[in-house]
């Protein structure tokens, strides 16, 4: 398989995201530009990637305009088809406001960007290391979404604390059910704040974030 | 309008300056040349009360690839044809009258400083001192300073990786807010701020020119009174979105070959730029300002003079490669503007509308050039009788010294400031090797090749309100400490000099001793001074902050696998003192803040007993004969050693090494030249024959957690943790004040 991330002029972990594909977990991976809007190069077994970042600045809502970006449009298709797409913090967020994924990224319960080490359950393991870095990264929808999400097995990651315990305290941001990731229902488009492109180099001292990339796209068996 | 002398003090300048820029025109000015010459010439620009004293500094080394103040920022050679670019400037007045805009336009500017030259921004570090956290104004400041600085870091991309932050009453009206950046170049890629080459076009590049930040170098060249809220406008406004993007463009442009000379717009907009890139290519410049692009309309002249508009750029580009520089900017949807050519005579003219509006020599107007340079008067501070007059003895040992201690982890000078650096992204381009291994310098990563660059700010601005001269070498000191602490080799310092107002000669003896110390310290460590800034005036009608030159400085890891982190390893790891304990709590926290003792002398330090430390302490961790180092700086020996135990929540059994001190001096006292490490116990007898003659002492144990202190019981590292990270937190929320909130 290969990667395709797409690089929106306020992307700012786009280059991360590609060191840690290529350099940390060996893959391949081609650079998008928002305004192109060719895709053919991939087949639904490749997956596109929309890194964290300022897409269009985010002066609007988060994610609101990149929504409507040229690559945007192919991305949408392209997830349509099956074709995988995950998208961390700020590509969670144009998910959400392209409705590729249910719900939407509040601001922060506190009110304030977060930025720190947190842990994760979910695919690929419980209470795994990993860094958010986010002003609005508050998951919230519906009860009837929550409770679908739940029946479906949509919530990929939870906050929980070091030892996988799911607690009010270690939910960093207020998200609701201390959710931190979700996949659509055809588990194919994927969703978290949290960087786990932040954590696979051995020179930072934590490489958990390896877990989760390997078990949600690149063993490609998933089964949530 | 006609120009007199009273027009010209309207603009700061005084009697004397309007002279001198007569004899150097041979006519009056008219309003727009008056207005120039206001913003160049202003403390800001032509540094005129500093460059006598700052030429003093060592500016010249082996590693440095430019001249000290010749470019943008320092630029020092790190070998694999790299180079590292890093320079630290404050946004003090600024932030005092409009703390959220003015802190992020400091963050903007610096790093603006760095990728003008090429290279790419890969650590910020802010260096901030507020009045009483106790108070709401400190409050409201704090909370519109750190969220300025997330807002426009988080959004550019650039981790915050380090610094410090003080709160002292001497600050109360004036905030200090000193940003630095870091980048990485490679060789045959730095662009200088140079215009060159008669015929080639000069573009105006980034955001369109608006009246903010008109006189702003002027404005951050007076005292802060009632009256400075009114200066509102002078105060620019930052968009890190746009600045993003510019930094994209700018370092792809370079990349096509088309650029001949390029800097950014920070202080004095159009006048500043254009006149030092052709002042330093022996150049002059026409321009024509309608075509500046502008968002407000009508602009006068003047106003797109001195605009300090943020976020743009002016670029000398080599004749006939104009579509490639165009191209660039299109893609990245940036306005790029032919505003018009270098000439040959070296003067500056500015049309508008096909009228002559302004004609200047640019030499005249820069430092180095016509700018004038003064030499001031300077005496000896009244104040040093208080210090003089301290008495030790008079001060009693406290009882129980656990509580103290207890009192002094929860100061806010000691404190965690994990509420503040958790708004900043510090992790932001996988390259921050000290979040999870933390160091005493932060630890960056240079991406694609093994090397570390450690970098720090360091500034106890109390010791050198002591003794100037002593404590800006502290200050120079302690900054080299925590990087070979961190497994680095010191390489070279960038100054943030905040002071008072210069015309006042005690102020001015705080300056010059402070110089002298510092060259000394930057002499001794082989760490040129490659730049940085000067601000004066940080003074109100309640007097001067204390002297604040803030050291910024740069050190090399070969390989950033071979750092040194600060926190205790295992249970059973010996516990060394590495230096000299001296009977001597002077000018510590714990004197001022539990005692509430204000004037007291530097605490002990001696350069050459700092010197052999650190040779000492670089020596033990290349040769691997310690597990942890973390040097003992604010809140003393016992500070230290919490510190170490917080990251593995481990504990430490310790007793003092020496009975002659007194009890709190030993184990609160700030004297300099002291590490905490911790050893193996297979590795004790190597570490000892390594260290020889150099005084140190084993003070005890890691625990699992437990705490010991001279036999006595002191709970555990646990509760200390809580302790410590709560503090400021719960000062605030206990506190009642609408700005507590925000301040968070």
């Amino acid at each position: 398989m290969k990667f395709g991330i797409v690089v929106f002029p306020g992307s700012n972990c786009d280059r991360d995201m590609q060191d840690s594909l290529q350099n940390d977990l060996n893959q391949e991976v081609v650079m998008l530009w928002h305004k192109d809007k060719d895709l053919s190069m991939f087949s639904t077994e490749d997956c596109i990637v929309l890194p964290g970042g300022f897409s269009y600045g985010d002066y609007l809502r988060c994610g609101a305009i990149a929504r409507f970006s040229p690559m945007m449009e192919s991305v949408i298709a392209f997830a349509n088809k099956g074709g995988k797409v995950l998208g961390v913090c700020n590509g969670f967020q144009i998910l959400c406001e392209s409705h590729l994924l249910p719900g939407a990224l509040l601001r922060n319960a506190n009110q304030k960007f977060i930025c720190k080490n947190v842990y994760l359950t979910g695919v690929g393991g419980s209470g795994l290391k990993i860094p958010i870095a986010h002003g609005e990264g508050r998951y919230f929808a519906d009860e009837k979404t929550l409770d679908a999400l739940e029946a479906n097995g949509q919530v990929i990651y939870r906050y929980c604390d070091e030892n996988g315990n799911i607690t009010a305290e270690a939910n960093p941001n207020g998200a609701i059910r201390n959710i931190a990731g979700i996949s659509n229902k055809e588990g194919n488009v994927f969703g978290m704040m949290p960087h786990p492109e932040r954590a696979t180099s051995a020179i930072l001292g934590n490489t958990d974030g390896r877990a989760i990339l390997n078990s949600l796209l690149i063993n490609a068996a998933v089964t949530i | 309008m006609e120009v007199t002398v009273k027009t010209a003090q309207q603009l700061r300048l005084t009697e004397e300056e309007f002279e001198l820029i007569k004899q150097k025109l041979g006519r009056t000015p008219n309003f727009n040349e008056l207005c120039a010459f206001s913003g160049m010439w202003s403390e800001h620009c032509s540094y005129k009360n500093s460059i006598k004293w700052l030429k003093t500094l060592p500016r010249e080394g082996g590693r440095m690839l430019v001249k000290a103040g010749e470019e943008n920022a320092g630029l020092m050679d790190i070998g694999d044809n790299l180079g590292v670019v890093f320079k630290i400037e404050s946004h003090n007045h600024p932030s005092a009258i409009e703390p959220f805009q003015g802190a992020a336009t400091g963050v903007g500017g610096i790093h603006r400083d760095i990728f003008t030259m090429g290279a790419r921004p890969i650590a910020a570090l802010n260096s901030l001192r507020f009045g009483n956290l106790k108070e709401a104004k400190t409050q409201h400041l704090l909370g519109g300073v750190v969220h300025g600085i997330g807002h426009y870091g988080n959004c550019f991309g650039v981790p915050t990786v380090g610094g410090e932050i003080y709160f002292e009453n001497c600050y109360h009206t004036n905030p200090l807010v000193n940003a630095m950046s870091v980048g990485i170049v490679k060789a045959g890629e730095t662009v200088s701020a140079t215009a060159e080459g008669l015929g080639n076009p000069v573009f105006f590049v980034g955001s369109a020119t608006g009246k903010d930040g008109i006189g702003g170098a002027s404005f951050a060249s007076a005292d802060i009174t009632a009256e400075s809220a009114e200066e509102l406008p002078a105060v620019q406004v930052g968009d890190p979105f746009q600045e993003k993007k510019l930094l994209e463009a700018c370092l792809e442009v370079i990349q096509t070959g088309a650029v001949v000379g390029m800097q950014d717009m920070g202080a004095a907009g159009i006048i500043c730029s254009t006149a030092e890139m052709s002042a330093k290519g022996g150049v002059g410049m026409r321009i024509d300002l309608d075509k500046v692009p502008t968002r407000q309309q009508n602009m006068k002249t003047w106003e797109l003079l001195l605009s300090e508009s943020q976020e743009r750029m002016l670029m000398v580009v080599e004749k006939g490669k104009e579509q490639l520089v165009l191209d660039v900017f299109e893609k990245w949807d940036l306005p790029c503007s032919e505003i018009g050519e270098v000439t040959g005579d070296g003067m500056l003219r500015f049309y508008m509308h096909g009228e002559l509006d302004a004609e200047l020599p640019a030499h005249d107007l820069v430092l180095g050039g016509g700018a004038p340079q003064y030499t001031r008067e300077y005496s000896e501070p009244a104040y040093f009788e208080k210090i003089k007059a301290f008495d030790a003895s008079s001060i009693a040992v406290p009882e129980d010294l656990k509580a103290t201690a207890e009192q002094l982890i929860q100061l806010p000078n000691i404190a965690s400031k994990r509420t503040v650096y958790h708004q900043y992204d510090s992790m932001v381009g996988t390259g921050n090797s000290s979040t999870n291994a933390p160091t005493d310098a932060a630890v960056v990563h240079v991406k694609g090749t093994t090397k570390g660059i450690a970098v720090t700010t360091d500034c106890n601005s109390k010791y050198v309100f002591a003794d100037p001269y002593k404590g800006a070498m502290i200050a120079v000191s302690e900054a080299a400490r925590n990087i070979v602490c961190s497994g680095g080799l010191p390489l070279g310092v960038t100054n943030c000099l905040n002071f008072g107002n210069p015309y006042d000669p005690q102020v001015y003896y705080q300056f010059v001793h402070a110089i002298k110390g510092m060259g000394e310290a930057c002499v001794k460590f082989d760490t040129p001074v490659t730049g940085g800034n000067v601000s004066f005036y940080n003074q109100s009608p309640d007097g001067a902050v204390y002297p604040t030159p803030t050291i910024g400085m740069v050190g090399l890891l070969e390989n950033i696998a071979d750092k040194m982190t600060l926190d205790f390893k295992e249970e059973g790891d010996v516990i060394f003192l590495v230096g000299k304990a001296t009977d001597n709590f002077s000018s510590s926290e714990y004197l001022h803040k539990i005692h509430g003792v204000e004037f007291s002398p530097v605490p002990h330090f001696e350069l050459e007993e700092e010197f052999a430390l650190q040779q000492k302490i670089a020596a033990l961790i290349g040769k691997k004969l310690i597990a942890s180092a973390h040097d003992v700086s604010e809140g003393g020996l016992f500070v230290t050693l919490t510190e170490a135990g917080f990251n593995r929540n481990l504990g430490f059994d310790v007793t003092a090494a020496d009975n002659t001190i007194r009890k709190d001096a030993y184990w609160f006292g700030e004297g300099q030249s002291r590490v905490v490490v911790t050893v193996k116990k297979e590795q004790v007898e190597a570490f000892k024959q390594e260290l020889g003659n150099h005084p140190y002492s084993e003070l005890g144990a890691v625990t699992n957690g437990s705490i010991a202190v001279d036999g006595a019981d002191w709970g555990t590292i646990l509760s200390w943790k809580e302790k410590y990270d709560t503090a400021i937190e719960a000062l605030l929320a206990g506190h009642e004040s609408e700005h507590a909130l925000t301040a968070l």
